[in-house]
């Protein structure tokens, strides 16, 4: 029987959720169809990562080489060409993630393998897999479909399928023997680097002001420092403020930045990409100041302005002060 | 140094209106802006820095139309040296892959010792042409690169993971670098700038040029087929609050105060 690959992501000893979205998506794919679900993982030592994936899945494929023991596109990119060529799965799910987008763009070439790239669906129609892909910041959808081949990789967006994980089923564990024969030359992992922490923990904070682009120069965002400090809170935003320098990395909120739950989150001048949205969907209470009506942030947030910032953040920050200052 | 950059010319989407075009398999484009592509000026940046440091030749290569030019005349005033302009009517609806492959039919025959490109394109966002472009050539690759330092042989780059975490590789040069957003800080060019580098070459080739048969390109040549375009539907929408600005304000601090928050 064919079978449906899920490759396993794990860091620094743990999986990482988007395995887990991934195997919902397959479990739900095989359903309808003549297929077997299996977990693909590498990496060294990994055998606490196996039983975790034997719980959720019938099978469970490891290869243990010291050279899989952190991420390294040359050195998965071998052993993953040796499987598919072994074992021909119809599909091969890999997270759009970091790793994803090293590896999977590779290894399609490598096998001459049809790859579609941060899908938010999949589906079969046919036996041909109909993918769902955002384009345009998120504000328009395609649909697409891939070339007829014997196999098919896609990566999916992580956190745009919400995981479950079914009881318990003590899957079986293969040991396969890494094919690597070398240690990968043109590749190497020297270190991970975090980034010193800076004095304010967004992650801690009630209230968060969050600044975007629309806030257009560096001179405007006192603007927002106020209203943040007549709410008590404090200031976050989005990637390219970063960027650009304004504030510190410790402040950017989204997949490459904090993950935040406070209980108030104002957007301001963001235009909620999925990067940004995925690190602030759950805080309690989200109002978004856009001047877009159709900007996406609409679509995370609970209340919505739609207005020049410039315009309503003073006014707002003038009336919040008021209140504070009569309910004394 | 002969560093090669790849850039698109995309439209400007983030505040603009959408619509879908008559085939609905694309967005009307007539009243759009269109720039570098954002991750690609942080790309030419690089090139230019690396070039003012160590000497050398930054060459831009882009797959799109005439109005490319536009983008291709701006990183000439950045700095870079020449560009090169791929087009022919059989590029149309080319996807990742097939525009992996057109670049390649060019910087196969040329010089290099560093390929930059940016981590995705802001417009279809396959973040896949760097990487496919890099196999083709059968060169190591990076991506998501935040920090890039030239060594002898190698380049030392952090690339970028999830929640601010980086992780540091080596890869043997000559390589392929897809770089991230803040890098750099891209510098601005004025309309002098842009019309001083107008001397500069600027070169067109086509399908004939490149050696490519037609059906390896566009459609026919792609691992994927636009099948539809439509507007994602709305599973949840904010209360939009109405009324001028003082009524919204009202509103909000009300809101505020209900919760405990003020
Ligand atoms: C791998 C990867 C990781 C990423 N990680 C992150 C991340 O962690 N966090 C993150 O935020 N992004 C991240 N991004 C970037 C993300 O894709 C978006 O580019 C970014 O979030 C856009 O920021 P923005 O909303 O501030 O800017 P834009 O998208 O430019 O939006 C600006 C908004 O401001 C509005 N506006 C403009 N002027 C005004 C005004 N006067 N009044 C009111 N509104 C106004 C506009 O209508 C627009 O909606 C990542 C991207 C990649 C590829
Ligand atoms: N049409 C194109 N012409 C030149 N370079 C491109 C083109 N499309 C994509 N690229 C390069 O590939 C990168 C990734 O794009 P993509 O894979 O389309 O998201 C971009 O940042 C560019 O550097």
């Amino acid at each position: 029987m064919t079978e449906l690959f899920v490759l396993a992501e794990h860091r620094r000893g743990e999986l990482r959720d988007v395995t887990f979205e991934m195997l919902t998506k397959g479990r739900e794919l095989i359903a309808r169809a003549d297929v077997d679900l299996t977990a693909v993982l590498l990496g060294h030592n990994v055998k606490e990562l196996a039983i975790r994936l034997a719980d959720q899945v019938k099978k469970v494929l490891v290869v243990d080489d010291a050279r899989l023991k952190d991420f390294n596109e040359v050195a998965y990119q071998k052993v993953l060409t040796h499987l598919i060529s072994e074992r021909k799965p119809v599909l091969i799910l890999i997270g759009h993630t970091s790793f994803g987008i090293d590896l999977a763009p590779s290894l399609a070439t490598k096998l001459n393998v049809p790859l579609a790239t941060d899908c938010i669906d999949i589906n079969f129609e046919e036996k041909k897999p109909i993918v769902v892909r955002q384009v345009y910041g998120g504000k328009v959808n395609i649909k697409a479909s891939l070339r007829t081949s014997e196999s098919y990789i896609v990566t999916l967006r992580p956190a745009t399928i919400e995981a479950k994980e079914v009881k318990p089923i003590g899957g079986e564990i293969i040991e396969v023997a890494s094919p690597l024969k070398e240690e990968p030359t043109t590749k190497r992992f020297i270190e991970y680097f975090e980034p010193p922490a800076g004095e304010v923990d967004i992650t801690a904070a009630d209230v968060l002001v969050s600044v975007g682009r629309g806030i257009k120069d560096a001179d405007s965002m006192p603007i927002v420092e106020k209203l943040a400090e007549a709410l008590g809170g404090a200031v976050a935003c989005s990637r390219p403020i970063v960027d650009k320098g304004w504030l510190s990395a410790d402040r950017q909120v989204g997949t490459s930045g904090k993950t935040v739950k406070p209980k108030l989150y104002l957007a301001v001048g963001i235009s909620g990409a999925f990067q940004h949205v995925s690190g602030m969907k759950n805080s309690e209470l989200v109002i978004a100041i856009n001047r877009d009506a159709k900007a996406p942030i609409f679509r995370a947030a609970d209340f919505g302005v739609v207005e020049d910032l410039f315009k309503v953040v003073p006014i707002l920050t003038d009336r919040v002060l008021q209140e504070k200052k009569s309910s004394k | 140094m002969e560093i090669i950059v790849c850039v698109k010319h995309v439209p400007e989407t983030a505040e603009a209106e959408i619509a879908i075009d008559s085939s609905g398999k694309g967005i009307k484009t007539e009243d759009l802006v269109f720039d570098i592509n954002e991750w690609d000026d942080y790309a030419v940046e690089e090139a230019v820095l690396i070039k003012e440091k160590l000497g050398g030749r930054v060459t831009i290569v882009t797959v799109g139309s005439e109005d490319a030019d536009k983008t291709l005349r701006k990183c000439l005033a950045k700095g870079a040296d020449r560009a090169i302009r791929l087009t022919d009517k059989a590029f149309d609806g080319s996807d990742a892959y097939a525009t992996a492959k057109i670049l390649y039919g060019v910087i196969k025959d040329l010089p290099f010792d560093l390929i930059l490109t940016g981590t995705q394109a802001g417009d279809d966002g396959y973040a896949q042409v760097g990487v496919i472009l890099a196999g083709f050539l059968g060169i190591p690759h990076a991506t998501m690169v935040k920090k890039i330092e030239l060594m002898e042989g190698f380049t030392r780059v952090n690339r970028e993971l999830e929640g601010g975490l980086e992780q540091v590789m080596e890869v043997g040069t000559p390589a392929l670098l897809a770089v991230q957003t803040g890098i750099n800080e891209p510098r601005y060019v004025s309309i002098m700038g842009i019309r001083k580098a107008r001397q500069k070459e600027l070169k067109v080739l086509g399908l004939n040029d490149l050696g490519l048969k037609e059906e390896e390109v566009g459609e026919s040549g792609s691992w994927i087929t636009v099948e539809e375009m439509f507007i994602p539907p709305v599973e949840k929408e904010a209360e939009i609050l109405v009324g001028g600005l003082d009524a919204i304000s009202s509103k909000i601090v009300e809101t505020l105060r209900a919760r405990g928050l003020i």
